[in-house]
C-alpha cells in the first residue's frame, strides 16, 4: 500500500477477492454491484451465491450511481485515530435506485444540509494512486 | 426445558473508573466467579461447566486457577453482547442433558484502565463484527464504532416514526435514577435531568454523550444448575423459564437490511414468550441490554412491550423507572451502573427475584426479562421467575 507515499493516512479497503473487483470498477469511474444471473436480483455486500434463489451466476452490473440518503449520522468526536483531523463527518447510507444501499458520504454537503430522501449521484473520490472511494453528491431528481 | 434449570449464585466485583480495578482481566472476573460459586454455596472444584465471553478468557484458564478438575463443557458463545445471555440457553441445555452438573459463566473486562472499549477498532478483521466487510466497506468512511452504527439506525427510526431527542433522554434520565438506589453504580451520586441530558456533547448524532453507555472495570458471573441440584444449594434459585437467541439478516453487515429495525431479537423475543408461557403483559420488571439509549427503545418494540414506532411514548412519563408499569434496568444499566457486558443484568435480574434489591426491590417481582445485544444488532433474551 502507497500510503506513506500518497500521505493519505486513513483506513483503506484491502484489495483481495470481491473488493478487488469492486474498486477495480471504481478506479474506472463505474459503480458496479453483484446482479444474480438467473433470478436478476442485485446485491450488496458482495457474496457467493444469490441469497434470493441460491444461485451461484452473477455478473458486475452498472448501477446508475443514483439514489438517495437512506439515513445518515455525524460524528464529532473520532473513535478511530485516523479520523481525528476529519471530524464532523457524515458517514451515510446511499439507496441506489437498483435497490442496494451503499456506506458513503456525500461531498459538499455540510452536516446541517443532510437529509433522508436527498437525491445524490456518485462521484469517485481517487484517494490513493490505486484507490477511488465511491462517494456521493446532491443532484436533482 | 421450561423451569428446568436455575441460576442458583450470583457474583460482582466493584465497579470502578479512575484508577481501575488494578488486577489482571482474568483475576477480576475470577473474583466476580468465586463469589458466584460461593453464593451458590459451591465448592471451587465443583465447577464442569464454564463459558467465557468471546475473547475475554478460556475456560482452560479459568478451570486451571479454580481447579476445576472434572471440566467437561467449555463453550464461548460468539454474540458479542448478546452472549451472556444467550449462554444462559446453553447452559441449561448442559444442565439438564447430563453435559455438566454445575455451569459458570463469567463476563468482565478492565474496560476503563485497559484499552477502552471505544479504542476496540483497528483493521484486524478478527476483532471487528462484519470482517472483512467492515473493513472493505465502512472504515474507509470513518464509520469505524459502535455508536456511529447504530446512530444510522436511530436515525432513521426519528424519521420514520418521529422518535424524539427527549425519549432518548428518557432512558437514560431512568438509568441514571435507578443508579442513585444502586451501592454498586458508577454513576451514584451524579444525579442528571433533561436539561444536563441535552446539554451533552453530541457524539453521533442523534447520540449525545449521556446516550452512550459506560465505560468501566468490573466483571460479574453466575453459576446455572438444574432445578433438582439447586433443591440442595442454600439460595433461592432464578428459574429460568425460557432462553432464545437470534440473529439479524443479514448478521454480518446492516446497511443493506431490508427492514433495518429487524433484529436477533425481533426472532428470538416470539420464541422465548411461547416457550415460557407467558406474554410481555406478565413481565414485572426488564433488563435491557443498554450500550445506547436508542437499542433499549427498539428492543423495548421488538420484544413487544409496545408496538413498533410506539416505543418513544412508551418510555416516556416514567413508564420504565421504578414504580412505572414497565422497570427497565433498576441497577442503572450499562449507561449508569457499569459497562459488564450485559452479565450485571442477569445479576440484577436475579437479585430482584430473590427480593434483595434494597431500595431498588420491584415489590412482588415474580417475572423478569433480561435481554442480551451485540454486534449489528445479534439479541438474546431470557424470561427467568423466582
Amino acid at each position: 500500500m502507497s500510503e506513506s507515499a500518497t500521505g493519505y493516512t486513513k483506513p483503506l479497503p484491502v484489495l483481495e477477492g470481491f473488493s478487488k473487483d469492486f474498486y477495480a470498477f471504481c478506479k474506472q469511474g463505474e459503480l458496479r454491484f453483484q446482479r444474480c444471473k438467473s433470478c436478476g436480483a442485485w446485491r450488496h455486500m458482495p457474496r457467493e451465491m444469490c441469497a434470493e434463489c441460491g444461485s451461484w451466476e452473477w455478473e458486475w452490473a452498472k448501477s446508475s450511481g443514483r439514489g438517495e440518503v437512506f439515513t445518515w449520522t455525524v460524528v464529532n468526536r473520532a473513535l478511530h485515530p485516523a479520523f481525528r483531523d476529519s471530524v464532523p463527518l457524515a458517514p451515510v447510507i446511499v439507496e441506489l435506485e437498483e435497490g442496494v444501499r451503499l456506506l458513503s458520504e456525500v461531498q459538499g454537503c455540510t452536516p446541517e444540509e443532510l437529509k433522508i430522501g436527498m437525491p445524490v449521484e456518485v462521484v469517485f473520490d481517487e484517494v490513493t494512486p490505486e484507490i477511488s472511494l465511491p462517494k456521493f453528491r446532491r443532484c436533482v431528481r | 426445558m421450561k423451569d428446568q434449570a436455575c441460576i442458583v449464585g450470583i457474583g460482582e466485583t466493584k465497579y470502578l473508573r479512575g484508577e481501575g480495578s488494578g488486577m489482571t482481566l482474568l483475576g477480576l472476573q475470577l473474583q466476580a466467579a468465586t463469589r458466584a460459586i460461593a453464593d451458590a454455596g459451591l465448592k471451587n472444584s465443583q465447577i464442569d461447566g464454564i463459558m467465557p465471553f468471546p475473547t475475554l478468557g478460556t475456560a482452560e484458564a479459568f478451570a486451571a486457577n479454580l481447579g476445576c478438575v472434572n471440566l467437561r463443557f467449555a463453550v464461548t458463545i460468539h454474540m458479542g453482547g448478546a452472549s451472556p445471555v444467550a449462554s444462559l440457553e446453553s447452559a441449561a441445555l448442559a444442565v439438564t442433558s447430563g453435559a455438566a452438573d454445575y455451569v459458570l459463566i463469567p463476563a468482565g473486562w478492565n474496560g476503563y484502565s485497559s484499552a477502552r472499549a471505544r479504542q476496540t477498532v483497528s483493521q484486524d478483521v478478527s476483532s471487528l463484527p462484519g470482517g472483512t466487510i467492515a473493513r472493505d466497506y465502512y472504515l474507509p468512511y470513518g464509520l469505524t464504532a459502535p455508536p456511529q452504527w447504530y446512530s444510522l439506525m436511530a436515525r432513521r427510526h426519528m424519521h420514520e416514526y418521529g422518535t424524539k431527542a427527549e425519549q432518548l433522554g428518557a432512558i437514560a434520565l431512568a438509568m441514571r435514577k435507578h443508579a442513585q438506589l444502586n451501592p454498586n453504580a458508577v454513576m451514584r451520586g451524579r444525579a442528571m435531568t433533561m436539561d444536563d441530558y441535552l446539554a451533552s456533547p453530541m457524539l453521533a448524532d442523534p447520540y449525545r454523550l449521556f446516550d452512550c453507555c459506560l465505560e468501566t472495570d468490573g466483571a460479574a458471573a453466575l453459576v446455572v444448575t438444574s432445578v433438582e441440584r439447586a433443591r440442595d444449594l442454600k439460595k433461592k434459585p432464578a428459574y429460568i423459564m425460557s432462553v432464545a437467541a437470534g440473529q439479524p439478516y443479514p448478521a454480518d453487515e446492516f446497511t443493506n437490511r431490508k427492514d433495518i429495525f429487524r433484529t436477533g431479537l425481533t426472532i428470538a423475543a416470539p420464541e422465548a414468550f411461547a416457550r415460557a408461557g407467558v406474554t410481555p403483559k406478565d413481565v414485572d420488571f426488564a433488563q435491557i441490554y443498554d450500550c445506547f439509549t436508542f437499542e433499549v427503545l427498539q428492543q423495548i418494540e421488538e420484544v413487544g412491550f409496545c408496538k413498533r414506532g410506539e416505543g418513544g411514548a412508551f418510555v416516556e412519563g416514567g413508564r420504565i423507572e421504578l414504580g412505572g408499569e414497565l422497570p427497565v434496568n433498576t441497577h442503572g444499566g450499562l449507561l449508569s451502573e457499569a459497562h459488564v457486558l450485559g452479565m450485571n443484568h442477569i445479576v440484577e435480574a436475579v437479585r430482584q427475584l430473590r427480593g434483595v434489591a434494597g431500595e431498588r426491590q420491584v415489590k412482588d417481582a415474580e417475572i423478569g426479562v433480561v435481554t442480551g445485544w451485540g454486534d449489528f444488532g445479534d439479541g438474546s433474551i431470557a424470561i427467568l421467575r423466582r
